[in-house]
Protein backbone atom coordinates (compact mmCIF):
# COMPACT_ATOMS: atom_id res chain seq x y z
CA UNK A 1 0.00 0.00 0.00
CA UNK A 2 1.58 3.24 -1.10
CA UNK A 3 -0.67 6.24 -0.67
CA UNK A 4 -3.23 5.85 2.11
CA UNK A 5 -6.46 4.98 0.36
CA UNK A 6 -9.30 7.37 1.01
CA UNK A 7 -12.16 5.88 2.97
CA UNK A 8 -15.28 5.12 1.01
CA UNK A 9 -17.38 8.24 1.13
CA UNK A 10 -20.68 6.68 2.05
CA UNK A 11 -22.42 10.01 2.30
CA UNK A 12 -22.24 10.51 -1.48
CA UNK A 13 -24.20 7.32 -1.89
CA UNK A 14 -26.67 8.34 0.79
CA UNK A 15 -27.23 11.70 -0.87
CA UNK A 16 -27.72 10.20 -4.30
CA UNK A 17 -29.58 7.01 -3.49
CA UNK A 18 -33.19 8.18 -2.95
CA UNK A 19 -33.34 10.30 -6.10
CA UNK A 20 -31.54 7.77 -8.28
CA UNK A 21 -33.63 4.85 -6.98
CA UNK A 22 -37.01 6.53 -7.49
CA UNK A 23 -36.01 7.99 -10.83
CA UNK A 24 -34.69 4.66 -12.06
CA UNK A 25 -37.54 2.56 -10.73
CA UNK A 26 -40.46 4.77 -11.76
CA UNK A 27 -39.12 6.44 -14.87
CA UNK A 28 -36.18 4.76 -16.57
CA UNK A 29 -37.09 1.09 -16.03
CA UNK A 30 -40.73 1.59 -17.11
CA UNK A 31 -39.50 3.53 -20.12
CA UNK A 32 -37.23 0.65 -21.07
CA UNK A 33 -40.04 -1.75 -20.18
CA UNK A 34 -42.42 0.08 -22.51
CA UNK A 35 -39.94 -0.04 -25.37
CA UNK A 36 -39.53 -3.74 -24.66
CA UNK A 37 -43.28 -4.42 -24.49
CA UNK A 38 -43.56 -3.07 -27.99
CA UNK A 39 -41.69 -6.18 -29.15
CA UNK A 40 -44.11 -8.59 -27.48
CA UNK A 41 -47.66 -9.68 -28.08
CA UNK A 42 -50.21 -11.40 -25.87
CA UNK A 43 -50.87 -14.81 -27.44
CA UNK A 44 -53.49 -16.61 -25.33
CA UNK A 45 -52.62 -14.34 -22.43
CA UNK A 46 -48.93 -15.17 -22.58
CA UNK A 47 -46.52 -12.43 -23.60
CA UNK A 48 -44.61 -13.78 -26.57
CA UNK A 49 -41.69 -12.19 -28.33
CA UNK A 50 -42.72 -11.17 -31.83
CA UNK A 51 -39.91 -8.87 -32.88
CA UNK A 52 -41.13 -5.95 -34.93
CA UNK A 53 -44.56 -7.43 -35.65
CA UNK A 54 -46.39 -4.72 -33.75
CA UNK A 55 -44.71 -2.09 -35.85
CA UNK A 56 -45.58 -4.03 -38.99
CA UNK A 57 -49.20 -3.95 -37.84
CA UNK A 58 -48.96 -0.27 -36.99
CA UNK A 59 -47.65 0.64 -40.44
CA UNK A 60 -49.07 -2.18 -42.56
CA UNK A 61 -52.59 -2.82 -41.27
CA UNK A 62 -54.84 -0.07 -42.66
CA UNK A 63 -56.92 -0.12 -39.45
CA UNK A 64 -53.87 1.11 -37.58
CA UNK A 65 -51.79 2.89 -40.17
CA UNK A 66 -54.49 5.34 -41.29
CA UNK A 67 -55.02 6.30 -37.63
CA UNK A 68 -51.32 6.62 -36.99
CA UNK A 69 -50.51 8.73 -40.04
CA UNK A 70 -53.55 10.88 -39.38
CA UNK A 71 -52.46 11.46 -35.78
CA UNK A 72 -48.88 12.15 -36.84
CA UNK A 73 -49.96 14.58 -39.55
CA UNK A 74 -52.26 16.41 -37.12
CA UNK A 75 -49.50 16.48 -34.55
CA UNK A 76 -47.09 18.02 -37.05
CA UNK A 77 -49.70 20.67 -37.85
CA UNK A 78 -50.24 21.25 -34.16
CA UNK A 79 -46.50 21.85 -33.78
CA UNK A 80 -46.24 24.05 -36.90
CA UNK A 81 -49.07 26.30 -35.68
CA UNK A 82 -47.34 26.64 -32.32
CA UNK A 83 -44.05 27.56 -33.95
CA UNK A 84 -45.65 30.06 -36.32
CA UNK A 85 -48.04 31.71 -33.89
CA UNK A 86 -47.02 31.09 -30.29
CA UNK A 87 -43.31 31.77 -30.54
CA UNK A 88 -43.43 34.94 -32.67
CA UNK A 89 -46.14 36.40 -30.40
CA UNK A 90 -44.04 35.43 -27.39
CA UNK A 91 -40.98 37.12 -28.84
CA UNK A 92 -42.96 40.24 -29.72
CA UNK A 93 -44.50 40.53 -26.27
CA UNK A 94 -41.12 39.98 -24.63
CA UNK A 95 -39.51 42.62 -26.82
CA UNK A 96 -42.21 45.12 -25.85
CA UNK A 97 -42.00 44.22 -22.17
CA UNK A 98 -38.25 44.52 -22.00
CA UNK A 99 -38.08 48.16 -23.09
CA UNK A 100 -36.67 49.88 -20.00
CA UNK A 101 -39.10 52.77 -19.73
CA UNK A 102 -42.29 50.76 -20.03
CA UNK A 103 -44.73 51.30 -17.18
CA UNK A 104 -46.96 48.57 -15.71
CA UNK A 105 -44.70 45.93 -17.20
CA UNK A 106 -45.02 43.75 -14.08
CA UNK A 107 -48.78 43.86 -14.45
CA UNK A 108 -48.73 42.85 -18.13
CA UNK A 109 -46.26 40.06 -17.39
CA UNK A 110 -48.37 38.64 -14.60
CA UNK A 111 -51.63 38.91 -16.55
CA UNK A 112 -50.36 37.36 -19.77
CA UNK A 113 -48.91 34.42 -17.84
CA UNK A 114 -52.23 33.61 -16.11
CA UNK A 115 -53.52 31.10 -18.73
CA UNK A 116 -50.28 29.12 -18.48
CA UNK A 117 -50.88 28.18 -14.85
CA UNK A 118 -54.45 26.99 -15.45
CA UNK A 119 -55.08 23.32 -16.07
CA UNK A 120 -56.00 21.95 -19.48
CA UNK A 121 -59.36 20.91 -18.14
CA UNK A 122 -60.26 24.49 -17.32
CA UNK A 123 -58.83 25.88 -20.54
CA UNK A 124 -60.37 23.21 -22.75
CA UNK A 125 -63.81 23.55 -21.25
CA UNK A 126 -63.84 27.32 -20.96
CA UNK A 127 -62.99 27.65 -24.65
CA UNK A 128 -65.46 24.97 -25.58
CA UNK A 129 -68.15 27.07 -23.92
CA UNK A 130 -66.94 30.33 -25.43
CA UNK A 131 -66.77 28.92 -28.96
CA UNK A 132 -70.08 27.13 -28.59
CA UNK A 133 -72.78 28.46 -30.90
CA UNK A 134 -75.30 27.81 -28.08
CA UNK A 135 -73.76 30.45 -25.87
CA UNK A 136 -73.43 33.61 -27.88
CA UNK A 137 -70.07 34.83 -26.56
CA UNK A 138 -67.97 34.41 -29.68
CA UNK A 139 -70.65 35.61 -32.16
CA UNK A 140 -71.53 38.53 -29.85
CA UNK A 141 -67.92 39.60 -29.70
CA UNK A 142 -67.48 39.35 -33.45
CA UNK A 143 -70.66 41.37 -33.80
CA UNK A 144 -69.09 44.16 -31.76
CA UNK A 145 -66.40 44.58 -34.42
CA UNK A 146 -68.83 43.93 -37.26
CA UNK A 147 -67.46 40.53 -38.19
CA UNK A 148 -70.34 38.32 -37.13
CA UNK A 149 -70.52 36.65 -40.54
CA UNK A 150 -67.12 35.07 -39.83
CA UNK A 151 -68.47 32.98 -36.98
CA UNK A 152 -68.99 29.27 -37.38
CA UNK A 153 -68.88 26.42 -34.86
CA UNK A 154 -65.16 25.96 -35.35
CA UNK A 155 -64.69 23.12 -32.89
CA UNK A 156 -67.40 21.09 -34.55
CA UNK A 157 -66.08 21.28 -38.10
CA UNK A 158 -63.50 18.88 -39.42
CA UNK A 159 -61.75 21.59 -41.39
CA UNK A 160 -61.23 24.00 -38.50
CA UNK A 161 -61.30 22.01 -35.25
CA UNK A 162 -57.57 21.26 -35.16
CA UNK A 163 -56.61 24.85 -35.96
CA UNK A 164 -59.01 26.16 -33.31
CA UNK A 165 -57.61 23.81 -30.67
CA UNK A 166 -54.03 24.64 -31.64
CA UNK A 167 -54.81 28.30 -31.19
CA UNK A 168 -56.38 27.61 -27.80
CA UNK A 169 -53.18 25.83 -26.83
CA UNK A 170 -51.17 28.78 -28.15
CA UNK A 171 -53.33 31.09 -26.05
CA UNK A 172 -52.55 28.99 -23.00
CA UNK A 173 -48.80 28.66 -23.45
CA UNK A 174 -47.69 31.93 -24.99
CA UNK A 175 -46.49 32.94 -21.52
CA UNK A 176 -43.59 30.47 -21.60
CA UNK A 177 -41.77 31.79 -24.69
CA UNK A 178 -42.58 35.30 -23.51
CA UNK A 179 -40.89 34.76 -20.14
CA UNK A 180 -37.85 32.92 -21.48
CA UNK A 181 -37.23 35.48 -24.22
CA UNK A 182 -37.84 38.27 -21.73
CA UNK A 183 -35.16 36.80 -19.47
CA UNK A 184 -32.78 36.48 -22.40
CA UNK A 185 -33.38 40.09 -23.45
CA UNK A 186 -32.73 41.33 -19.91
CA UNK A 187 -29.43 39.48 -19.81
CA UNK A 188 -28.03 41.39 -22.80
CA UNK A 189 -25.36 43.69 -21.34
CA UNK A 190 -26.13 47.40 -21.39
CA UNK A 191 -22.79 48.16 -23.08
CA UNK A 192 -23.86 46.24 -26.18
CA UNK A 193 -27.06 48.28 -26.45
CA UNK A 194 -25.20 51.52 -25.76
CA UNK A 195 -22.63 50.71 -28.40
CA UNK A 196 -25.42 50.06 -30.87
CA UNK A 197 -27.04 53.36 -30.03
CA UNK A 198 -23.77 55.23 -30.47
CA UNK A 199 -23.61 53.73 -33.93
CA UNK A 200 -27.13 54.96 -34.57
CA UNK A 201 -28.75 51.53 -34.51
CA UNK A 202 -32.04 52.05 -32.66
CA UNK A 203 -35.63 50.91 -32.60
CA UNK A 204 -36.61 48.10 -34.94
CA UNK A 205 -33.19 47.90 -36.57
CA UNK A 206 -31.66 47.44 -33.13
CA UNK A 207 -34.03 44.57 -32.41
CA UNK A 208 -33.42 42.75 -35.68
CA UNK A 209 -29.67 43.33 -35.91
CA UNK A 210 -28.48 43.29 -32.31
CA UNK A 211 -30.99 41.71 -29.96
CA UNK A 212 -32.43 38.95 -32.13
CA UNK A 213 -29.08 37.29 -32.87
CA UNK A 214 -28.27 37.45 -29.16
CA UNK A 215 -31.48 35.72 -28.09
CA UNK A 216 -31.26 32.95 -30.69
CA UNK A 217 -30.16 30.39 -28.06
CA UNK A 218 -33.30 31.17 -26.07
CA UNK A 219 -35.41 30.77 -29.20
CA UNK A 220 -33.70 27.41 -29.69
CA UNK A 221 -34.68 26.38 -26.19
CA UNK A 222 -38.32 27.36 -26.58
CA UNK A 223 -38.47 25.58 -29.93
CA UNK A 224 -37.35 22.30 -28.43
CA UNK A 225 -39.62 22.76 -25.40
CA UNK A 226 -42.53 23.37 -27.77
CA UNK A 227 -41.58 20.32 -29.80
CA UNK A 228 -41.42 17.97 -26.81
CA UNK A 229 -44.59 19.45 -25.31
CA UNK A 230 -46.57 19.19 -28.55
CA UNK A 231 -45.60 15.64 -29.42
CA UNK A 232 -46.51 14.60 -25.92
CA UNK A 233 -49.76 16.57 -25.72
CA UNK A 234 -52.99 14.87 -24.78
CA UNK A 235 -54.97 16.69 -22.11
CA UNK A 236 -56.37 19.60 -24.12
CA UNK A 237 -57.69 17.43 -26.95
CA UNK A 238 -59.07 14.89 -24.49
CA UNK A 239 -60.85 17.59 -22.50
CA UNK A 240 -62.29 19.48 -25.43
CA UNK A 241 -63.07 16.66 -27.86
CA UNK A 242 -62.94 13.45 -25.81
CA UNK A 243 -60.81 10.37 -26.43
CA UNK A 244 -62.22 10.03 -29.94
CA UNK A 245 -60.66 13.38 -30.87
CA UNK A 246 -63.63 14.33 -33.01
CA UNK A 247 -65.12 15.41 -35.30
CA UNK A 248 -64.16 12.26 -37.22
CA UNK A 249 -60.63 12.08 -35.73
CA UNK A 250 -59.74 15.45 -37.21
CA UNK A 251 -58.08 16.55 -33.95
CA UNK A 252 -56.45 13.20 -33.18
CA UNK A 253 -52.82 13.55 -32.14
CA UNK A 254 -50.32 10.93 -31.00
CA UNK A 255 -51.25 11.30 -27.32
CA UNK A 256 -54.94 10.59 -27.87
CA UNK A 257 -54.10 7.85 -30.37
CA UNK A 258 -51.89 6.20 -27.75
CA UNK A 259 -54.63 6.51 -25.16
CA UNK A 260 -57.20 4.81 -27.39
CA UNK A 261 -54.83 2.05 -28.43
CA UNK A 262 -53.85 1.37 -24.83
CA UNK A 263 -57.30 1.48 -23.24
CA UNK A 264 -59.52 0.59 -26.14
CA UNK A 265 -62.54 2.54 -27.29
CA UNK A 266 -65.98 1.66 -28.51
CA UNK A 267 -65.67 -1.86 -29.96
CA UNK A 268 -61.92 -2.18 -29.97
CA UNK A 269 -60.27 -3.77 -26.94
CA UNK A 270 -57.30 -2.04 -25.36
CA UNK A 271 -53.94 -3.47 -26.36
CA UNK A 272 -50.97 -2.61 -24.13
CA UNK A 273 -48.50 -3.92 -26.70
CA UNK A 274 -49.80 -1.72 -29.49
CA UNK A 275 -49.90 1.14 -26.98
CA UNK A 276 -46.25 0.44 -26.24
CA UNK A 277 -45.47 0.42 -29.96
CA UNK A 278 -47.07 3.85 -30.37
CA UNK A 279 -45.26 5.14 -27.27
CA UNK A 280 -42.03 3.85 -28.83
CA UNK A 281 -42.72 5.81 -32.00
CA UNK A 282 -43.38 8.93 -29.91
CA UNK A 283 -40.16 8.27 -28.02
CA UNK A 284 -38.22 8.03 -31.27
CA UNK A 285 -39.77 11.21 -32.67
CA UNK A 286 -38.95 13.15 -29.51
CA UNK A 287 -35.47 11.62 -29.38
CA UNK A 288 -34.76 12.66 -32.97
CA UNK A 289 -35.98 16.18 -32.19
CA UNK A 290 -33.90 16.46 -29.04
CA UNK A 291 -30.76 15.10 -30.74
CA UNK A 292 -31.27 17.44 -33.68
CA UNK A 293 -31.44 20.31 -31.22
CA UNK A 294 -28.52 19.22 -29.03
CA UNK A 295 -26.08 18.32 -31.78
CA UNK A 296 -27.02 20.60 -34.66
CA UNK A 297 -28.77 23.66 -33.31
CA UNK A 298 -27.27 24.24 -29.90
CA UNK A 299 -23.63 23.76 -30.90
CA UNK A 300 -24.02 26.31 -33.68
CA UNK A 301 -25.76 28.83 -31.49
CA UNK A 302 -23.18 28.76 -28.75
CA UNK A 303 -20.85 31.22 -30.42
CA UNK A 304 -23.37 33.97 -29.81
CA UNK A 305 -23.20 33.58 -26.06
CA UNK A 306 -21.15 35.86 -23.88
CA UNK B 1 -29.53 59.11 -28.16
CA UNK B 2 -31.87 56.72 -26.42
CA UNK B 3 -34.70 59.21 -26.91
CA UNK B 4 -35.39 57.64 -30.26
CA UNK B 5 -36.42 54.36 -28.63
CA UNK B 6 -38.88 56.01 -26.29
CA UNK B 7 -40.87 58.32 -28.53
CA UNK B 8 -44.49 58.76 -27.36
CA UNK B 9 -46.04 57.17 -30.45
CA UNK B 10 -43.89 54.11 -30.01
CA UNK B 11 -44.75 53.82 -26.36
CA UNK B 12 -48.48 54.22 -27.02
CA UNK B 13 -48.29 51.51 -29.66
CA UNK B 14 -46.45 49.25 -27.21
CA UNK B 15 -49.07 49.79 -24.54
CA UNK B 16 -51.83 49.26 -27.08
CA UNK B 17 -50.50 45.86 -28.11
CA UNK B 18 -49.83 44.79 -24.53
CA UNK B 19 -53.29 45.87 -23.35
CA UNK B 20 -54.90 44.06 -26.26
CA UNK B 21 -53.02 40.90 -25.45
CA UNK B 22 -53.76 41.20 -21.74
CA UNK B 23 -57.46 41.36 -22.62
CA UNK B 24 -57.11 38.30 -24.83
CA UNK B 25 -55.35 36.46 -22.01
CA UNK B 26 -57.78 37.38 -19.25
CA UNK B 27 -61.10 37.62 -21.06
CA UNK B 28 -61.97 33.88 -21.20
CA UNK B 29 -61.15 33.50 -17.51
CA UNK B 30 -63.20 36.54 -16.53
CA UNK B 31 -66.20 35.64 -18.64
CA UNK B 32 -66.40 32.22 -17.02
CA UNK B 33 -66.15 33.60 -13.49
CA UNK B 34 -68.59 36.46 -14.13
CA UNK B 35 -71.22 34.22 -15.69
CA UNK B 36 -70.97 31.65 -12.92
CA UNK B 37 -72.76 34.13 -10.65
CA UNK B 38 -75.71 34.59 -12.98
CA UNK B 39 -79.04 32.89 -13.52
CA UNK B 40 -79.45 30.56 -16.45
CA UNK B 41 -81.44 32.99 -18.57
CA UNK B 42 -78.99 35.83 -17.98
CA UNK B 43 -76.08 33.58 -18.96
CA UNK B 44 -77.58 33.12 -22.38
CA UNK B 45 -79.29 36.44 -22.92
CA UNK B 46 -76.44 38.74 -21.97
CA UNK B 47 -73.26 36.70 -21.71
CA UNK B 48 -71.02 39.75 -21.73
CA UNK B 49 -72.78 41.63 -18.90
CA UNK B 50 -71.72 41.45 -15.25
CA UNK B 51 -74.34 40.06 -12.85
CA UNK B 52 -76.87 42.60 -11.61
CA UNK B 53 -79.15 42.37 -8.59
CA UNK B 54 -81.86 40.72 -10.66
CA UNK B 55 -79.63 38.25 -12.48
CA UNK B 56 -77.39 37.29 -9.56
CA UNK B 57 -77.75 33.59 -8.80
CA UNK B 58 -75.63 31.04 -6.96
CA UNK B 59 -77.56 28.00 -8.17
CA UNK B 60 -74.52 26.68 -10.02
CA UNK B 61 -72.38 26.62 -6.89
CA UNK B 62 -75.20 24.94 -4.95
CA UNK B 63 -75.36 22.18 -7.57
CA UNK B 64 -71.61 21.67 -7.52
CA UNK B 65 -71.49 21.50 -3.74
CA UNK B 66 -74.37 19.03 -3.65
CA UNK B 67 -73.28 16.73 -6.44
CA UNK B 68 -69.55 16.61 -6.63
CA UNK B 69 -67.32 15.43 -3.87
CA UNK B 70 -65.13 18.41 -4.55
CA UNK B 71 -63.81 18.78 -1.03
CA UNK B 72 -62.44 15.26 -1.15
CA UNK B 73 -60.96 15.90 -4.61
CA UNK B 74 -59.31 19.04 -3.36
CA UNK B 75 -57.91 17.15 -0.42
CA UNK B 76 -56.52 14.43 -2.72
CA UNK B 77 -54.91 16.97 -5.03
CA UNK B 78 -53.48 18.80 -2.07
CA UNK B 79 -52.01 15.68 -0.47
CA UNK B 80 -50.53 14.44 -3.74
CA UNK B 81 -49.04 17.81 -4.63
CA UNK B 82 -47.57 18.57 -1.20
CA UNK B 83 -46.12 15.11 -0.60
CA UNK B 84 -44.62 14.88 -4.10
CA UNK B 85 -43.24 18.36 -3.73
CA UNK B 86 -41.62 17.46 -0.41
CA UNK B 87 -39.88 14.42 -1.88
CA UNK B 88 -38.82 16.23 -5.04
CA UNK B 89 -37.27 19.03 -3.01
CA UNK B 90 -35.61 16.81 -0.40
CA UNK B 91 -34.28 14.09 -2.71
CA UNK B 92 -33.58 16.56 -5.48
CA UNK B 93 -31.53 18.80 -3.21
CA UNK B 94 -29.62 15.84 -1.77
CA UNK B 95 -28.72 14.53 -5.23
CA UNK B 96 -27.87 18.02 -6.47
CA UNK B 97 -25.57 18.46 -3.49
CA UNK B 98 -23.81 15.19 -4.17
CA UNK B 99 -23.32 16.10 -7.84
CA UNK B 100 -22.15 19.64 -7.28
CA UNK B 101 -20.07 19.16 -4.13
CA UNK B 102 -18.11 15.95 -4.52
CA UNK B 103 -15.83 14.80 -7.26
CA UNK B 104 -16.24 11.10 -7.76
CA UNK B 105 -15.98 8.70 -10.63
CA UNK B 106 -19.08 8.80 -12.83
CA UNK B 107 -20.16 12.20 -11.62
CA UNK B 108 -20.74 13.66 -15.09
CA UNK B 109 -22.34 10.46 -16.31
CA UNK B 110 -24.71 10.44 -13.34
CA UNK B 111 -25.59 14.06 -14.04
CA UNK B 112 -26.40 13.27 -17.66
CA UNK B 113 -28.38 10.19 -16.65
CA UNK B 114 -30.52 12.24 -14.29
CA UNK B 115 -30.92 15.03 -16.87
CA UNK B 116 -32.42 12.62 -19.44
CA UNK B 117 -35.77 13.00 -17.78
CA UNK B 118 -35.91 16.72 -18.50
CA UNK B 119 -36.34 16.07 -22.20
CA UNK B 120 -38.00 12.65 -22.29
CA UNK B 121 -41.52 12.85 -20.87
CA UNK B 122 -42.42 10.22 -18.27
CA UNK B 123 -45.77 9.82 -20.01
CA UNK B 124 -44.16 7.62 -22.64
CA UNK B 125 -43.48 5.05 -19.91
CA UNK B 126 -47.16 4.86 -18.95
CA UNK B 127 -47.82 1.34 -20.24
CA UNK B 128 -45.10 -0.18 -18.06
CA UNK B 129 -45.83 2.14 -15.12
CA UNK B 130 -49.41 0.89 -15.04
CA UNK B 131 -48.18 -2.71 -15.08
CA UNK B 132 -45.76 -1.91 -12.28
CA UNK B 133 -48.48 -0.33 -10.18
CA UNK B 134 -50.87 -3.23 -10.85
CA UNK B 135 -48.16 -5.70 -9.85
CA UNK B 136 -47.41 -3.84 -6.63
CA UNK B 137 -51.06 -3.26 -5.79
CA UNK B 138 -50.75 0.50 -5.89
CA UNK B 139 -53.44 1.17 -8.51
CA UNK B 140 -56.05 3.57 -7.18
CA UNK B 141 -53.85 4.82 -4.37
CA UNK B 142 -52.44 8.28 -3.96
CA UNK B 143 -49.04 6.63 -3.36
CA UNK B 144 -48.89 5.69 -7.04
CA UNK B 145 -49.39 9.31 -8.04
CA UNK B 146 -46.84 10.56 -5.51
CA UNK B 147 -44.23 8.11 -6.81
CA UNK B 148 -44.80 9.06 -10.44
CA UNK B 149 -44.78 12.80 -9.77
CA UNK B 150 -41.66 12.54 -7.64
CA UNK B 151 -39.87 10.76 -10.48
CA UNK B 152 -41.23 13.30 -12.94
CA UNK B 153 -40.10 16.31 -10.91
CA UNK B 154 -36.64 15.12 -9.90
CA UNK B 155 -34.66 15.69 -13.13
CA UNK B 156 -35.44 19.39 -13.46
CA UNK B 157 -35.11 19.95 -9.71
CA UNK B 158 -31.66 18.36 -9.64
CA UNK B 159 -30.57 20.33 -12.69
CA UNK B 160 -31.67 23.72 -11.34
CA UNK B 161 -30.54 23.09 -7.75
CA UNK B 162 -27.07 21.87 -8.69
CA UNK B 163 -26.54 25.03 -10.75
CA UNK B 164 -27.35 27.04 -7.63
CA UNK B 165 -25.34 24.86 -5.23
CA UNK B 166 -22.23 25.40 -7.31
CA UNK B 167 -22.53 29.03 -6.22
CA UNK B 168 -22.42 28.32 -2.48
CA UNK B 169 -19.05 29.37 -1.10
CA UNK B 170 -16.53 26.60 -0.48
CA UNK B 171 -14.99 28.49 2.43
CA UNK B 172 -18.19 28.22 4.40
CA UNK B 173 -18.43 24.47 3.90
CA UNK B 174 -14.73 23.97 4.67
CA UNK B 175 -15.06 26.05 7.82
CA UNK B 176 -17.85 23.71 8.84
CA UNK B 177 -15.67 20.68 8.12
CA UNK B 178 -12.84 22.09 10.25
CA UNK B 179 -15.32 22.56 13.07
CA UNK B 180 -16.03 18.87 12.79
CA UNK B 181 -19.49 19.01 11.25
CA UNK B 182 -20.53 15.89 9.38
CA UNK B 183 -21.33 16.11 5.67
CA UNK B 184 -25.01 15.69 6.53
CA UNK B 185 -24.97 18.62 8.94
CA UNK B 186 -23.20 20.74 6.36
CA UNK B 187 -25.88 19.94 3.84
CA UNK B 188 -28.91 20.41 6.08
CA UNK B 189 -27.64 23.27 8.26
CA UNK B 190 -25.41 25.29 5.95
CA UNK B 191 -26.27 24.65 2.32
CA UNK B 192 -30.03 24.12 2.36
CA UNK B 193 -30.86 27.46 4.01
CA UNK B 194 -28.66 29.23 1.47
CA UNK B 195 -30.41 27.79 -1.58
CA UNK B 196 -33.90 28.48 -0.25
CA UNK B 197 -34.75 30.92 -3.08
CA UNK B 198 -33.83 28.30 -5.67
CA UNK B 199 -35.93 25.75 -3.76
CA UNK B 200 -38.92 28.09 -4.00
CA UNK B 201 -38.44 28.39 -7.75
CA UNK B 202 -38.21 24.64 -8.15
CA UNK B 203 -41.29 24.26 -5.94
CA UNK B 204 -43.39 26.45 -8.19
CA UNK B 205 -42.16 24.73 -11.36
CA UNK B 206 -42.87 21.32 -9.88
CA UNK B 207 -46.22 22.18 -8.38
CA UNK B 208 -48.11 23.52 -11.41
CA UNK B 209 -47.83 20.45 -13.65
CA UNK B 210 -48.65 18.10 -10.77
CA UNK B 211 -51.76 20.00 -9.74
CA UNK B 212 -52.96 20.30 -13.34
CA UNK B 213 -52.16 16.79 -14.55
CA UNK B 214 -55.00 14.76 -15.99
CA UNK B 215 -53.22 11.82 -17.59
CA UNK B 216 -51.88 9.93 -14.56
CA UNK B 217 -54.94 10.40 -12.29
CA UNK B 218 -57.06 9.14 -15.19
CA UNK B 219 -54.91 6.06 -15.68
CA UNK B 220 -53.48 5.24 -12.26
CA UNK B 221 -56.09 6.46 -9.77
CA UNK B 222 -59.55 6.95 -11.28
CA UNK B 223 -61.48 5.54 -8.30
CA UNK B 224 -63.95 7.75 -6.47
CA UNK B 225 -61.85 8.04 -3.31
CA UNK B 226 -58.59 8.95 -5.06
CA UNK B 227 -59.78 11.38 -7.74
CA UNK B 228 -57.81 14.60 -7.93
CA UNK B 229 -59.59 17.86 -8.50
CA UNK B 230 -58.50 18.01 -12.16
CA UNK B 231 -59.94 14.58 -12.89
CA UNK B 232 -63.01 15.25 -10.75
CA UNK B 233 -63.68 18.47 -12.61
CA UNK B 234 -63.21 16.73 -15.96
CA UNK B 235 -65.76 14.02 -15.10
CA UNK B 236 -68.16 16.47 -13.49
CA UNK B 237 -68.05 18.75 -16.53
CA UNK B 238 -68.64 15.83 -18.86
CA UNK B 239 -71.59 14.67 -16.82
CA UNK B 240 -73.25 18.06 -16.34
CA UNK B 241 -72.45 19.37 -19.78
CA UNK B 242 -75.97 20.70 -20.29
CA UNK B 243 -76.23 22.37 -16.88
CA UNK B 244 -74.45 25.60 -17.68
CA UNK B 245 -74.74 27.05 -14.21
CA UNK B 246 -73.06 24.05 -12.69
CA UNK B 247 -70.36 23.87 -15.36
CA UNK B 248 -69.46 27.53 -15.02
CA UNK B 249 -69.44 27.28 -11.22
CA UNK B 250 -67.23 24.18 -11.30
CA UNK B 251 -64.83 25.90 -13.69
CA UNK B 252 -64.67 28.97 -11.45
CA UNK B 253 -64.04 26.83 -8.40
CA UNK B 254 -61.20 25.12 -10.23
CA UNK B 255 -59.74 28.42 -11.43
CA UNK B 256 -59.84 30.39 -8.19
CA UNK B 257 -57.41 28.47 -5.95
CA UNK B 258 -54.81 28.33 -8.74
CA UNK B 259 -55.32 31.99 -9.51
CA UNK B 260 -54.94 33.03 -5.87
CA UNK B 261 -51.81 30.91 -5.43
CA UNK B 262 -50.41 32.28 -8.66
CA UNK B 263 -50.98 35.89 -7.69
CA UNK B 264 -49.39 35.20 -4.30
CA UNK B 265 -46.32 33.55 -5.82
CA UNK B 266 -46.11 35.25 -9.19
CA UNK B 267 -43.15 37.36 -8.21
CA UNK B 268 -41.25 34.28 -7.07
CA UNK B 269 -42.17 32.40 -10.21
CA UNK B 270 -41.19 35.18 -12.57
CA UNK B 271 -37.95 35.84 -10.74
CA UNK B 272 -37.22 32.13 -10.96
CA UNK B 273 -37.79 32.02 -14.69
CA UNK B 274 -35.88 35.18 -15.41
CA UNK B 275 -32.88 34.29 -13.25
CA UNK B 276 -32.10 30.65 -13.78
CA UNK B 277 -33.89 29.13 -16.72
CA UNK B 278 -31.82 30.54 -19.55
CA UNK B 279 -28.17 29.77 -19.30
Amino acid sequence: MTAPKRAIRWHIGVFLAPAVLIYTAIMILPLVGTLQLALFKAVENVQTFVGLDNFRTLFGDPNWSTGFWNALRNNVWFFVIHMLVQNPIGVMLAALLSSPKLRFSAFYRTAIFVPTVLSFVIVGFAWKLILSPLWGVAPNLLDLVGLKFLFSPWLGKESSALIALSLVSVWQFVGIPMMLIYAALLSIPDEVIEAAECDGVTGMAQFWKIKLPLILPAIGIISILTFVGNFNAFDLIYTAQGALAGPNYSTDILGTFLYRAFFGFQLQVGDPNMGAAIATMMFLIILVGVCFYLFLVQTRLRRYQF
Amino acid sequence: MSKATASPARSIAAHGILILYTIIALFPVLIVIVNSFKSRQAIFREPLMPPTASTFDLIGYVTVMKQGDFLLYFQNSFVVTVVSLFFVLLFGAMAAFALSEYRFRGNTLMGLYLALGIMIPIRLATVAILQLMVASGLVNTLTALVLVYTAQGLPLAIFILSEFMKGVSDDLKNAGRIDGLSEYTIFFRLVLPLVRPAMATVAVFTMIPIWNDLWFPLILAPSESTKTVTLGAQLFLGQYVTNWNAVLAALSLAILPVLILYIAFSRQLIRGITSGAVK
